[in-house]
């Protein structure tokens, strides 16, 4: 909201300036946004007179004006404008000022031959409106010399930010109040002599929605003329931010930002039959004063009379009725609207109006009559005409709320001591009734006031908040406990293992396009109803597309080699509607392993191997049980079918998936394989039993060397390696160590249909060493172990 | 005698002269091998009278220990030849590259949020999260900001069109006979009702995590990150509030000389309610924090927003708002990690750009510690 200085000492004795008030703002709670002070652009704008007046020598409509401007000899000026006269008052910019519509600097120059030294101005070229017909005629009174910045008033203009808490802040006269009240000068109340109707309301009005709208007052005024506003009005609507249209607009305009109270016009003449809020009609529609159309429905307060809706209620006014320059009769509503009425209304129509701030957040209850009082002076004033009594139906809710207040509540709950003196004093100041006993009445229009923590916050926000002392938290006592769940644990123990291995962490977007997400959906998505673009519409199931459009974007910007890795969740739906948000971490490797070298020629790509490699360290970092997964295929479908697999603790629990990407999946994402990728399903890690303890299993390294055996099996060439690889590791537990695979060898020597896989088994003796029986019956039992799975000892 | 002082010249000479390894051993063999001449001249001693011998032997000893001695150094010097010519074979351009190893990195916003919980658990603030996929009784209505609250608007959310699950939270009064719409959390508060309702009081924790703003422009990504803070115990006041923040930002700026401004403002969830805006200084162009922002050339930014919890979050959080009350505050993480560490675009941030990770991210091994420093220098 803006208002200017000279607008807010109407309301305010106070000597304090521009930028006293604008600190005082910020201390109260009135966030000061910005300062402009118009005067900064009138800088060598100067009231002048013209002294005479004849014809330029060479240009038919260019005039020779010698021009008093309060100092020295006058000056010539050449002027174009057809009302420049001699002895007319106007405004003079001399060499040297800025006009503020363009931005050129005045020189002293030569206009066809004849020396200029300087301009008169015209409204637009000062910014001061569009008029542009002629130079700025001032009234014969004003004082020749003076700067016009002086003169004309202007005065600095503040932005401020009202919190939606304070309606009552959103009318230039409460914020004087509450700089009143914090020590910047003098509150000056404004208020009219009723004026007494000289005849009855010749229109009906009333509320047949008590609920929507509790209380509808009007009066009509009768001859008025609606011209334009009066120069100081424009001046204040204009530093505002709100374009002057006519006197009647004008005005009710003023009396909202004026005193926060939001009124509407109707052209009399316009009106058939009886003025009433009701309900509107599901698919009424109306033409607002936005010239857009609105269809209504039943949960919306409008004003109508028997031809149809004129008003969307506290929110805007309707065309057809709305008052223009040919009014001579006019009907004035000032109503109280329901807030949560407004609120809806505004929300479901997406119409936004100064009139519906203000009513959403609650107008002062207890202004009705004073503003329509207010409003009829202003209008008396300037339009002439004659007004009628007031018609009042139903009565706005004023119930004051009395609360209990205990001061000492300033320094537990505000943490500064304030003594009651000066907390009486100050809710006094902000208009609040406060009883020997401290019970608190807040004024009508503070909405805000629900408990004795609102009244802190008045107490302390005026005494201001920088001399709150800061006070130590109690430290807490015993042991500290990490604060970390174990999840937030696992996450950094698994992000900091990666980021060490050469993967370099992305944050990717949360939601993605659709057709992404479908990709790597195993059910339902969660989609946005309001997406900020259709790349932004679905949540992600996985991490992985993410990942691949940061690879593909990497890859378009020339990178060679592409690592990422995000940690991170997974969107999925819950039951009953629940979200079911899965820890996750993702790996992608993309582009080249290694570049081309001196050493190894050419580059080198990654495979699935490498996607392997990645997921097992980082299942390690997470604390999954590594050595007991088994690799199981179906990674899913946007895997390659035979380059990717699962590692799974059990049959069913899948800790990650891994392996090369399916062309299929590159192409949807436009980008050049291969690629791996990883996805590593964190919250399907058990817990480590027992949380775990400090010290580790005893242990101590064995006193005898460990001996290596070497076998080589032919087995079925499906077979996958692993699982001859465990069954050998489990042949004999207690003696075997390790085992290994050296070679997996097809060809020459290996029937078709099968293939030689070579094992390094390392046996380790306990307390003494392997008799050649023993090492015997060690063998035997690894090769009928992997004899069970079809695999022959190679001779 | 002088016969041996013949043969002994004539070896060594020959022995000098032998070209490799192989005439080496031939010499080797022609004097000292079984059938060797030095090695029949030992063998005529066995015949000698004792007289002579004991006049020859020691002449016959001294010449093949001479001829021994001048092969062993003959070969000991072809093979230190043979050595060098061959490690001068193998000889390396050690200018060329090592294999290089991939330099990964952790993200900004990650480091920050490790050092925010470093910082916060010596203040014994546990980390507590939240779905992000909310309802709008936990992200709204138990925060204070019932169905038609202007401040819902001012939230820009994001909605999904799906109902909320039944039945949850059992005592929400508010809820009852309105539709409950599941939403994206617009701000980590939620997750102040969440822990208050499951672990009762008192608490302190922080809440990091994702949030959503339907906006997008320079300065704002439709998801950023937040950490809540929340205190709930009893007696405490803004105080407090004043001491944590100040704590909190001096010890994550590393600068003593952090100075807060607090402005009197309004959020729904507390009362009263306080902004923080933090002084700066302008160096090289960029805002520096420190200093109070009243003194010249300084100027005040607006950091976060904060308050006493509002007592009727507390009493939605099933707490007895009379025994128990407390603070909270919310602040951007992206935003701090900007401030601190110097990018000037949030919208990067999200994007994945290997350059931007590699340069702005952090070594792994940069883990936020209290003993080494929670921040990680250049």
């Amino acid at each position: 909201m803006k208002f200017s200085l000279g607008w807010l000492k109407y309301f305010l004795e106070t000597e304090a300036s521009a930028a006293e008030i604008a600190g005082a703002l910020n201390r109260i709670g009135i966030e000061v946004e910005g300062i402009e002070d118009p005067a900064d652009k009138l800088v060598g704008f100067r009231v002048a007179e013209v002294l005479t007046a004849r014809p330029h020598p060479d240009a038919d409509k260019l005039q020779v004006l010698t021009v008093n401007t309060g100092e020295g000899e006058p000056l010539q000026v050449v002027c174009g404008a057809p009302n420049a006269r001699a002895g007319m008052k106007g405004v003079l910019g001399l060499a040297g000022a800025i006009v503020p519509a363009n931005g050129m600097e005045l020189r002293k120059s030569a206009i066809r031959g004849v020396e200029s030294n300087g301009m008169m101005c015209s409204v637009r070229e000062l910014q001061l409106g569009d008029e542009h017909e002629g130079i700025i005629e001032l009234p014969a009174d004003a004082p020749v010399g003076t700067s016009f910045a002086e003169y004309h008033g202007a005065s600095p203009v503040f932005d401020v930010a009202i919190t939606p808490n304070r309606p009552d802040c959103m009318g230039v006269m409460g914020i004087a109040r509450d700089l009143a009240a914090a020590g910047m000068g003098t509150f000056k109340p404004f208020s009219v002599e009723p004026v007494a109707g000289t005849f009855a309301c010749p229109i009906e009005i009333r509320t047949d929605d008590p609920e929507g709208c509790p209380a509808f007052y009007g009066r009509v005024i009768r001859g008025v003329k609606n011209g334009a506003s009066p120069e100081w009005m424009q001046q204040r609507l204009i530093a505002a931010g709100q374009r002057p249209i006519s006197a009647l607009v004008d005005m009710t305009n003023y009396l909202m930002l004026a005193f926060g109270r939001p009124a509407h016009a109707y052209d009399l003449a316009k009106l058939s039959g009886a003025l009433v809020a009701r309900r509107a009609k599901d698919g009424e529609q109306v033409l607002a004063l936005n010239e857009k159309t609105y269809t209504l429905d039943a949960e919306m307060t409008v004003i109508a009379d028997d031809s149809g809706v004129h008003d969307i209620a506290g929110i805007m006014g309707g065309e057809h009725s709305g008052v223009s320059e040919s009014t001579t009769d006019v009907l004035l509503e000032i109503a109280y609207f329901d807030p949560e009425r407004i609120g809806q209304t505004g929300r479901r129509l997406g119409l936004a109006s100064d009139a519906r701030t203000r009513f959403e957040r609650g107008v002062d209850p207890a202004f009705l009559d004073e503003g329509l009082e207010i409003l009829t002076a202003l209008i008396l004033k300037i339009c002439g005409g004659e007004a009628s009594e007031v018609v009042r139906a139903g009565s706005p809710p004023c119930e004051a709320k009395t609360i209990a207040y205990d001061p000492g509540l300033a320094e537990r709950l505000g943490g500064i001591a304030i003594s009651e003196e000066e907390q009486r004093r100050t809710l006094e100041m902000l208009e609040f009734e406060v009883s020997g006993d401290w019970r608190v009445t807040a004024p009508l229009r503070r909405h805000d006031i629900e408990g004795p923590a609102d009244i802190v916050e008045e107490v302390v926000r005026i005494h201001g908040l920088d001399s709150i002392e800061s006070v130590a938290l109690p430290r807490a006592d015993g042991v500290a406990r990490p604060t970390a769940t174990a999840e937030q644990a696992r996450e950094r123990r698994v992000r900091r293992a990666a980021a060490a291995r050469g993967l370099n962490e992305a944050v990717t977007w949360s939601f993605i396009p659709e057709a992404e997400a479908a990709h790597f959906a195993n059910g339902d998505l969660w989609k946005l109803e309001n997406p900020i673009s259709e790349d932004m519409k679905a949540m992600r199931p996985s991490l992985l597309p993410g990942l691949l459009s940061a690879a593909k974007r990497n890859a378009d910007r020339g990178a060679e080699g592409v690592r990422l890795f995000e940690v991170g969740r997974r969107y999925l739906r819950g039951q009953d509607g629940r979200s079911d948000e899965r820890p996750t971490v993702a790996v992608l490797l993309a582009g080249e392993k290694t570049p081309r070298g001196w050493a190894t020629g050419k580059a080198a790509a990654f495979d699935a191997f490498d996607a392997k490699a990645e997921a097992l360290a980082l299942l390690e970092a997470a604390g999954a049980p590594v050595a007991n997964l088994q690799v199981a295929g179906e990674a899913g479908e946007q895997f390659h079918p035979g380059q990717s697999a699962t590692l799974r603790l059990g049959p069913k629990n899948i800790l990650a998936r891994f392996g090369a990407l399916h062309p299929r999946t590159l192409e949807a994402f436009d980008i050049d394989g291969p690629v791996m990728a990883v996805e590593v399903f964190l919250d399907a890690i058990p817990a480590r039993k027992g949380g775990g303890a400090f010290a580790r299993p005893a242990y101590s390294p064995p006193a005898l060397q460990s001996v290596l055996r070497d076998f080589a099996f032919l087995v079925d060439a499906a077979l996958p390696a692993g699982d001859l690889l465990r069954a050998v590791r489990g042949a004999d537990k207690a003696n075997i160590a390790d085992a290994r695979i050296f070679d997996d060898f097809r060809g020459q020597g290996v029937p078709e249909g099968r293939k030689s896989l070579a094992i390094e088994v390392t046996l380790q003796p306990g307390e003494k060493s392997y008799t050649d029986a023993e090492l015997k019956a060690i063998s035997d039992r690894i090769v009928a172990a992997a004899g069970k799975l079809g695999a022959e000892l190679r001779g | 005698m002088e016969d041996y002082r013949t043969l002994e010249d004539q070896a060594r000479e020959r022995i000098a002269a032998a070209a490799d390894l192989s005439a080496l051993e031939a010499l080797r063999v022609e004097y000292l091998g079984k059938q060797g001449s030095v090695s029949a001249l030992l063998k005529t001693l066995g015949a000698m009278a004792p007289e002579e011998r004991q006049e020859k032997a020691p002449a016959i000893q001294a010449l093949r220990q001479s001829v021994f001695d001048a092969l062993a150094a003959r070969k000991a010097e072809m093979e230190a030849a043979e050595l060098e010519q061959r490690l001068a074979a193998e000889t390396l351009d050690l200018s060329l590259p090592a294999p290089e190893m991939p330099k990964g990195s952790v993200h900004p916003v990650s480091q920050v949020m490790d050092e925010l919980a470093e910082i916060f658990a010596d203040l014994g603030f546990a980390v507590a999260t939240g779905p992000e996929i909310e309802d709008d009784w936990h992200n709204f209505t138990a925060l204070n900001m019932p169905e038609s609250h202007p401040a819902r608007a001012m939230h820009d959310t994001f909605y999904f069109p799906d109902a909320a699950p039944e039945g949850e939270p059992a005592s929400s009064s508010a809820a009852v006979g309105q539709k409950r719409r599941m939403l994206l959390r617009t701000h980590t508060s939620p997750v102040q009702v969440r822990t208050m309702m499951s672990q009762g009081a008192p608490v302190r924790i922080i809440a990091p995590g994702r949030v959503y703003r339907s906006d997008s422009d320079a300065t704002h990504t439709p998801m950023f990150h937040q950490i809540e803070g929340l205190m709930i115990d009893r007696g405490i006041h803004l105080g407090h509030l004043k001491w944590t923040l100040e704590t909190f930002l001096k010890a994550f700026f590393e600068r003593e000389d952090i100075v807060l401004r607090l402005r009197p403002s309004y959020f729904p969830f507390t009362e009263p309610s306080v902004e923080v805006d933090v002084g700066f200084a302008i160096e090289n162009g960029r805002r520096v924090l420190g200093g109070s922002g009243d003194e010249p050339g300084h100027g005040w930014m607006e950091l976060l927003g904060s308050g006493m919890v509002n007592r009727r979050v507390i009493e939605f959080s099933g707490l007895d708002p009379d025994e128990w009350q407390g603070f909270a505050f919310g602040v951007g993480v992206d935003r701090l990690a900007m401030l601190k560490y110097g990018m000037d675009d949030l919208r990067a941030f999200f994007d994945g750009d290997v350059r931007w990770l590699r340069h702005y991210g952090f070594s792994p091994f940069d883990q936020p510690t209290l003993s080494a420093g929670v921040g990680a220098r250049a």
